[in-house]
């Protein structure tokens, strides 16, 4: 005989419960008040850092990290405030965003676009983030742009510097602090000109994906403007390690000038190598052959070492600027942390307060009052003068550092020195510039 | 005329750190009959080596500096290293500047240690199982090794310079007849390319001169009636997987100079040198050196502009084609042997 306590209709009864219980959070989410995807319920907000946590980005995404920690920190009424202090927008107090504590998720992007993707949509779906801010690729925030817009979250892109993130890849729930290729070749290219001469012919070895391609063309575009000649532009795969079979060609070509569109390991290698095959003690056409690095940061610098010296770049802001902004956030993250921030730290750290400012001054989560809110927001106070967020297409306007490698160090974080602060007037575009052309922002997309 | 000299002169240079490589693979593969994905690690394990002797070099005694500012505006903490203080400033430099070669010295034993352990602490446990699963647990155990240096060193670059009496460059073009300038080439790489080749034949020598080669070889070739004439093959088969791990090493050390060690420089050697060996023929060392040198020259030709022109990324495939080119001409390698790997 059977002694289980099983029945039919016992089964079916707790069935019945169990698929109610299940169903009941998607009834409430699915048919209820939501106005938009992950609207924050409780006393907290939570806020999804996408960063690369591993890969050869592992340690820029560190830095990253440590300033959202760090601005999160500050939005609750902890540390020193940071720049909450010289932002000139005083919406935000300390008491969170809204009235709501600040929460947070990380993500790991690896810097690969599909991992990027995932962690994201984890992200917004598993945590209910209503932001992502990170990353420090162009191709991962061209791709977690995509996927933002489409969930109807906002994305404050971190480091991207590639000129379709806000080109032909723009979209209206994204943003980038960042500065982009076109004003690197904008600030660079006068500098450039007066260092080395108007005629001058140009060798560019470039990353073959979306931001090595917009470099090179920003770049070439804005020495020719100068009266430089490209003589030619040679695409290297990502992680070649070894470049010598690039560099080699070069030696010979006519041209007095190596432009290397390179960023992170790819940059440390090209940088290295060339500097080891004499290029640099190379007198071409009666001329002392130079070496560019339109985009530097920190981490690079660092790894490059001696073969950066007296080598021009820009960045998109760094640690030495003389500026109320720069120095509370320096000092409030030096404190912490022991180390000088990196430009993508202040720009991840900067596109936090932005966000959180923008909704308190919305007075709503809602991605597409966040989107009003930023649209054509002039402020100051945030480490790089006065800034304007272009409503046509949500990418932001200030001075850019041109840099050089310093020639002699005096410590670790002493590698880089601000060669001049090129104002915002000269590299400013219209939003239908050709190579900013054939995007189109859409509308702004709450989800849910 | 220059472009070509040039670009043969670097794809012997870019050859020899395949030919390095896939020469300690197919030594274990011979020897042992494992397929070690691991053995990318050690090339890294073995730039690293030079890294650390730099690290133990430069470390400092930290004094205060009142008169300078750090970037808070704290007085500066000044970093001395104690090699300087002990051997007064100049020869303290180059004691520190001279710290990829003495690293070779560093690695030997450091290299022999970890082969031995890797060989008798887990490859040893996997001779029984199929090939499928030695990938996965060599591949495995190069992800723990990179995530354990990245642990220690970050994964940023480090520089790690080459001594500055090897800064310049060699000008081949005056002695072949060129303009002076037109063939230049760095000395560091030329020195790689002798030290691989010194390498490659004290190898040869070894497994050709010395009694215990001569067993090794004997054991490659037929491994049970070596065990039937009362020789512990296994013991001298372990000794080869240690020799391989410090000629991976010593190609990591040497190449420190030339790419900046990181974490990952192991991967990206790795699946290179399979590609090494497939060409050459699995188990054939002297077929690993030949495909090494090879497609080391054919990767640089297609690097040339010229090719690029007619042949747009070219560059980029040029190894996997004529990896693809030769498995059909020759499917057992350029030099492979029948029965190898096809039992």
């Amino acid at each position: 005989m059977s002694t289980s306590n099983f029945t039919r209709r016992g089964v079916l009864k707790t069935g019945a419960i169990a698929g109610a219980g299940v169903a009941l959070p998607t009834i409430f989410t699915a048919g209820s008040a939501s106005a938009f995807t992950n609207e924050p319920t409780g006393s907290t907000v939570k806020l999804g850092f996408n960063v690369p946590q591993s890969g050869p980005y592992a340690d820029e995404g560190l830095d990253e990290l440590r300033a959202q920690k760090l601005a999160v920190e500050h939005l609750n009424g902890g540390g020193d405030g940071g720049m909450l202090s010289t932002f000139n927008s005083k919406v935000l107090d300390g008491t969170g965003i809204l009235g709501k504590k600040v929460e947070f998720v990380t993500g790991d992007t690896q810097t690969k676009s599909d991992a990027a993707r995932a962690s994201a949509k984890s992200m917004i779906e598993k945590d209910g983030v209503v932001m992502i801010n990170g990353g420090s690729s162009s191709g991962v925030a061209i791709a977690v742009q995509g996927l933002c817009q489409e969930a109807g979250v906002i994305f404050m892109a971190g480091l991207t510097h590639s000129n379709d993130t806000t080109g032909k890849d723009k979209k209206a729930n994204g943003f980038r602090h960042f500065f982009n290729a076109y004003m690197s070749g904008a600030a660079l290219a006068p500098v450039l000109a007066k260092a080395y001469g108007t005629d001058r012919k140009a060798y560019h070895l470039t990353a073959d994906y979306t931001w090595g391609w917009t470099q090179e063309e920003s770049i070439a575009s804005a020495t020719e403007a100068v009266g430089w000649q490209t003589v030619k532009k040679v695409r290297t795969p990502v992680g070649a390690g070894d470049f010598s079979s690039y560099i080699t060609p070069v030696l010979n070509s006519g041209a007095d000038v190596l432009i290397l569109n390179h960023y992170g390991r790819d940059m440390i290698n090209s940088i290295t190598q060339a500097v080891q095959f004499g290029l640099r003690d190379k007198m071409v056409n009666g001329k002392q052959f130079e070496i560019v690095v339109p985009l530097y940061s920190e981490l690079m610098a660092e790894g490059a070492g001696e073969a950066i010296k007296g080598v021009y770049g820009s960045m998109n802001w760094n640690w030495q600027l003389d500026n109320p902004g720069t120095k509370a956030f320096v000092k409030s993250f030096g404190e912490k942390y022991g180390r000088p921030p990196s430009n993508s730290a202040q720009t991840c750290y900067v596109q936090t307060l932005l966000y959180a400012d923008a909704v308190q001054r919305a007075g709503s989560f809602n991605p597409c009052a966040v989107v009003e809110a930023l649209e054509g927001f002039e402020f100051d106070g945030m480490g790089n003068g006065p800034t304007l967020y272009r409503a046509a297409d949500h990418q932001c306007f200030k001075d850019v550092l041109v840099m050089k490698g310093k020639e002699n160090p005096t410590n670790q974080f002493d590698i880089l020195e601000i060669v001049e602060l090129t104002p915002r007037a000269q590299v400013e575009y219209a939003p239908d510039h050709p190579m900013f052309a054939g995007g189109n922002l859409g509308k702004c997309n709450p989800g849910a | 005329m220059d472009q070509i000299i040039l670009q043969f002169i670097n794809g012997l240079d870019k050859g020899s750190a395949y030919a390095l490589i896939a020469l300690g693979l197919t030594l274990i593969f011979g020897t042992l009959g494992v397929v070690n994905f691991a053995h990318g690690a050690l090339f890294m394990l073995g730039a690293f080596c030079a890294v650390t002797l730099q690290r133990i070099f430069t470390l400092s005694a930290e004094t205060i500096d009142p008169t300078q500012k750090d970037f808070l505006g704290n007085p500066l903490v000044v970093k001395t290293p104690y090699v300087e203080l002990w051997f007064g400033p100049d020869m303290g430099a180059s004691v520190i500047h001279w710290s990829v070669p003495l690293a070779i010295l560093f690695a030997i034993p450091i290299m022999l240690v970890i082969g031995y352990a890797m060989e008798r602490g887990l490859i040893k446990h996997f001779y029984k199982r199929p090939h499928a699963d030695q990938i996965l647990v060599t591949f495995g155990l190069a992800i723990v090794l990179q995530e354990i240096i990245k642990q220690f060193f970050g994964a940023n670059p480090i520089p790690t310079s080459a001594p500055p009496v090897f800064a310049g460059s060699f000008d081949f073009g005056v002695l072949l007849g060129f303009d002076a300038n037109t063939i230049i080439y760095p000395y560091w790489r030329m020195i790689y390319f002798l030290f691989s080749t010194v390498i490659i034949a004290a190898v040869f020598a070894f497994l050709r001169f010395t009694t215990f080669g001569m067993v090794v070889r004997a054991g490659m070739a037929d491994r049970e009636t070596v065990g039937l004439l009362g020789i512990d093959i296994d013991k001298r088969f372990t000794i080869m997987f240690a020799l391989a791990a410090v000629v991976a090493g010593l190609a990591g050390v040497m190449y420190a100079p030339i790419n900046s060690p990181n974490y990952h420089m192991g991967m990206d050697f790795l699946v290179l040198s399979f590609v090494v060996v497939v060409v050459g023929g699995m188990g054939s060392l002297p077929g690993a050196i030949l495909a090494g040198y090879l497609l080391g020259v054919l990767e640089s030709f297609a690097s040339m502009n010229a090719v690029k022109e007619i042949l747009p990324g070219i560059d980029q495939i040029v190894l996997y084609l004529t990896a693809i080119i030769i498995l059909l001409v020759r499917p057992r390698g350029l030099m492979g042997k029948r029965g190898v790997m096809e039992d």
